[in-house]
């Protein structure tokens, strides 16, 4: 992280037509696409828990949407100051990667209300995992709605003809998101260590009641 | 400070303010854990001795 902030602030350039408000972008993209790529786990795992069963992809999948979750309600946050800076508005109802973005928000958000409300065992974790892999079908949708729409007020960065940015200003990106995608694996690594301690620990209680 | 550096700051310090939290959340329930196992560990011992 300190890598990504000294490459942010002290190496790449200040973009010449927003300005230092510019440097929104190398944590919002990165969280966004972190939490992607978060959503994706989760979708693989389900696949895995409709594949094989089992308690243990369930709660992988699970913490992936938990981990996704938080990272999505991130992005809209670090994404309507951005707007904000730059367009002189908080949000933008007429921007389509903003609107399918909060659509795939709410629905991992949906995820954990539907999840608590089904009873532990086999039939949550069919039923979560069909959600989430429901949901990754947003995933593209959400990613390709700026190229399908040709959204004039969401800026599009990643075109066929490679990064619109300068040299170290990818390298700054690139930096910026492989420090933001080694802080999730290793919250998510810890975040499923607690939940299986957690597990662990209630069956060794019922044991010695 | 310019308006745009002030929602420069406000972005960054959102951002570490989650993350600070989240460690925080994590680091509580891994305490709570410990405090478990630990009561369990007392509790088998008692069984046992007893």
């Amino acid at each position: 992280m300190a890598a990504a902030l000294t490459m942010i602030f002290f190496v790449a350039p200040e973009d010449a037509d927003q300005g230092i408000s510019q440097k929104i972008f190398y944590i919002h993209v990165p969280i966004a696409l972190t939490a992607y790529a978060a959503f994706g786990l989760a979708a693989w795992k389900a696949l895995r828990v409709l594949w094989r069963g089992g308690e243990r992809y369930d709660l992988e999948s699970y913490t992936a949407v938990h981990q996704g979750t938080i990272l999505g309600a991130l992005t809209l946050v670090t994404g309507s100051i951005w707007a904000k800076a730059s367009w002189g508005v908080w949000w933008s109802w007429s921007s389509n990667q903003l609107v399918l973005f909060l659509v795939l928000f709410l629905f991992y958000c949906a995820y954990f209300m539907l999840r608590f409300s089904v009873e532990a065992g086999p039939r949550r974790e069919r039923i979560s995992a069909v959600y989430a892999l429901f949901g990754v079908a947003l995933v593209p949708v959400s990613f390709l709605a700026i190229r399908l729409a040709n959204d004039f007020i969401h800026p599009t960065v990643f075109t066929r003809e490679g990064p619109q940015m300068t040299g170290s200003m990818f390298a700054a990106f690139c930096v910026s998101w492989l420090a933001l995608l080694l802080l999730s694996y290793v919250m998510y690594r810890v975040e499923l260590l607690g939940k299986r301690i957690d597990e662990s620990l209630r069956e060794l209680r019922e044991a010695l009641a | 400070m310019s308006s745009g550096e002030k929602y420069v700051a406000a972005a960054y310090v959102v951002f570490f303010v989650v993350v600070l939290a989240w460690v925080t959340i994590l680091a509580t329930k891994l305490a709570r854990l410990e405090r478990e196992t630990a009561e369990l560990v007392e509790l088998a011992r008692r069984r046992t001795d007893g």
